[in-house]
């Protein structure tokens, strides 16, 4: 019997194995080999680009490519680098993030906890504007902010942002705490505390992964786009993937390829690092809800 | 005017109404049970005590104090949660003093009032963990020392032992019911388990589809049942009711019960004035303890009647053995001793205690009243 307890369906040979593990290696190396392009290229100096030797390891290192998308590399007409436009990215999506995911978290509060009547369709309509493309508020979207008067400014990105960010927002914190206990939130109500207070003592506290899903989701959407960006916010309140544009399209004479691979990295650093750094909450907070416990 | 005055209280949703006219007074220091099966009523009844839900009909107050509309945090209730309901991202002490808080109370009181009730509770070494870190007991614990701290008017709690496995059930039963003959205060509890209603109320309201059936003293409700409904419903396992008809035999009534095989059996009434019903049918209720083995039938009963039956199962189970036999065409259950010397299948003298025998009006199924 203790022989026979042994055999499971799970249990492989070493043969089998060496092979997942050979084509997990291969694929996964397949799937770096931009970023590996990316980063190679960076790191020498034009010549050598240009000489044909794309795949091949820099004979010199340099970290001039970076030196120089960073703080004096054409854009546009100015030879600012990349910084004063990483900036503006980052004070449009940190901003952005953090008001539609508090709004979005109010929003879930509001609809689980305080029922109203016409709660379903008001959060259905909010589901509705997730799938409403960006072309189309476009126009009407520019008018707003021309008479707001925050046309081409970082705050009028902000207020796109946080109001295309309120429907995923409001359906995550809704999703997360429709499984929330509600005896909590009766019990809170007995020991005498008010709305806001409920919300900020019982319910946020609890909420850590789904507010890590949110800002990662809102921050990857936020830092990634472009049509916005470029509609609403061109010349010096650009964000980083309008000014990338700018740099790669706009060189004079020779195209400084080593230059933009360096910025193109850099535009898609703080994603990737929001992926390393939160992203096992993503996975966690997706699943919450799903399973108890 | 009771303490807590429950008056001609109604729940509609829409046009569904769930409880209807209830009337219950509950006075100072009373422990009463709401108690019935699901969705008879008795949670909503709670909560509306509580301020969770709305008033549709009626008043209910509190020390004269009506409270429609009022909001539940100044009703000066405390309320423990079937769920218990610890705030997970709060230590117990946390969890313990956030009523006080919200209301206002200084730092020093709470440390005060927390650590009398940690005291109480002999829960003073967990006051710095989380509710996750404690077992099902514990959390029973804090979310009734959350409750105590308050120093509240009235308790309410909420089938607040149905999470707990059998055995740490009946220990917090022993000391919820020691905590109130300690403090004195006023308990709504609400249960399904007719065991805790017997065991620790002082009043006992039975409730089924949204009336209250029965309001009582647990011996009321268990030795007179108002109908067939309390009657089934309290005690365990069941009272028995089978189909009877009144007879007279010698000028005395007598209820003519079908036996599995051979002729009926018939036995005596205790209670006179049955004898208006001879001829008629009727249901007659017997709970399984008045029906014994002569030996250990009751002796401050001046009825006891003797009825020969066949045996169907024995069910020892530890204290007594019951004893299944067939009357009136039903399965009837006798608690008999523990070494009763009953076999399956034999017949056997068991002896009746018509002292304890309810009678029902087949029709309305209320009961006979002497």
């Amino acid at each position: 019997m203790a022989v026979a307890s042994n055999e499971n369906a799970m249990r492989t040979s070493r043969v089998t194995r060496v092979l997942i593990y050979v084509t997990l290696l291969v694929f996964s190396l397949f799937y770096l080999l931009p970023l590996g392009i990316m980063l190679i290229n960076s790191l020498k100096p034009l010549s050598e680009i240009t000489g044909g030797g794309m795949i091949a390891l820099p004979q010199q290192w340099t970290i001039e490519p970076w030196l120089s998308a960073w703080s004096s590399a054409q854009i546009g007409v100015e030879p600012t680098g990349l910084r004063p436009y990483f900036m503006n990215s980052i004070a449009m999506a940190v901003p952005a993030v953090i008001i539609s995911t508090v709004i979005g978290a109010l929003n879930g509060y509001v609809l689980t906890k305080w029922h109203f009547r016409g709660a379903t369709i008001v959060f259905g309509l909010l589901l509705f504007s997730c799938f409403i493309p960006f072309q189309i508020v476009l126009i009407p979207m520019a008018r707003i902010l021309g008479i707001l008067e925050i046309a081409g400014t970082t705050y009028g990105l902000i207020l796109v942002h946080v109001v295309y960010g309120i429907g995923f927002s409001t359906l995550y914190f809704r999703n997360y705490y429709a499984a929330f206990p509600t005896e909590l939130v009766r019990a809170a109500q007995i020991d005498g505390a008010g709305f806001f207070q409920i919300f900020w003592r019982i319910m946020l506290p609890s909420s850590g992964p789904i507010i890590a899903v949110c800002c990662i989701w809102q921050f990857t959407n936020i830092w990634n786009d472009f049509l916005f960006g470029a509609s609403f916010a061109s010349g010096g309140a650009a964000p980083m993937t309008v000014a990338l544009n700018n740099l790669v399209n706009s060189s004079t004479g020779v195209r400084e390829y080593n230059v933009h691979f360096a910025g193109a990295i850099m535009a898609a650093a703080p994603t990737l690092l929001v992926y390393i750094v939160a992203g096992r909450y993503f996975v966690r907070g997706l699943m919450a809800g799903s399973v108890k416990g | 005017m009771g303490f807590l005055d429950i008056n001609n209280v109604t729940k509609s949703y829409g046009a569904v109404e769930v409880l209807h006219r209830v009337d219950i007074e509950v006075e100072e220091g009373e422990f009463l049970v709401l108690v019935g099966p699901s969705g008879c009523g008795k949670s909503t009844l709670l909560n509306m005590i509580a301020g969770l839900e709305s008033i549709t009909g009626g008043e209910i107050s509190i020390k004269d104090r009506v409270m429609n509309g009022v909001h539940p945090s100044k009703r000066n209730i405390a309320m423990v949660f079937q769920s218990y309901a610890l705030y997970p991202n709060m230590s117990v002490a946390q969890n313990i003093t956030f009523g006080l808080e919200m209301h206002g109370t200084p730092k020093p009181e709470r440390d005060q009032a927390l650590k009398e009730v940690g005291a109480l509770l002999q829960i003073d070494h967990l006051l710095d963990r989380k509710p996750g870190q404690l077992s099902g007991g514990q959390r029973q614990r804090v979310a009734m020392g959350r409750a105590l701290v308050r120093n509240p008017d009235v308790f309410l709690f909420d089938e607040p032992l149905s999470n707990l496995d059998a055995k740490l059930r009946v220990d917090m039963r022993t000391e919820i019911k020691k905590l109130h003959q300690k403090l004195k205060t006023t308990i709504v509890y609400v249960t399904h388990d007719q065991i805790e209603a017997m065991t620790l109320s002082t009043r006992i309201a039975v409730m089924f589809n949204g009336y209250v059936q029965q309001l009582g003293t647990p011996k009321e409700i268990y030795d007179t049942p108002e109908n067939v409904f309390v009657a089934t419903f309290m005690g365990s396992p069941a009272m028995n009711v089978v189909p009877a008809k009144v007879e007279m035999v010698d000028g005395l009534p007598h209820a003519r019960i079908a036996r599995a095989d051979g002729d009926d059996a018939l036995l005596a009434f205790a209670q006179e004035n049955m004898a208006e019903w001879a001829g008629k049918n009727i249901l007659l209720g017997i709970r399984p303890e008045a029906i014994t083995d002569p030996e250990s039938a009751d002796r401050a009963s001046n009825s006891i009647a003797a009825m020969s039956n066949r045996v169907g199962v024995t069910e020892p189970a530890g204290a007594d053995t019951f004893v299944t036999m067939i009357l009136g065409g039903k399965d009837v259950i006798a608690r008999m001793r523990a070494d009763t010397t009953v076999a399956a299948g034999e017949m056997f003298d068991f002896a009746v205690n018509m002292e304890k025998a309810v009678a029902f009006d087949p029709q309305t199924e209320a009961r006979i009243k002497p």
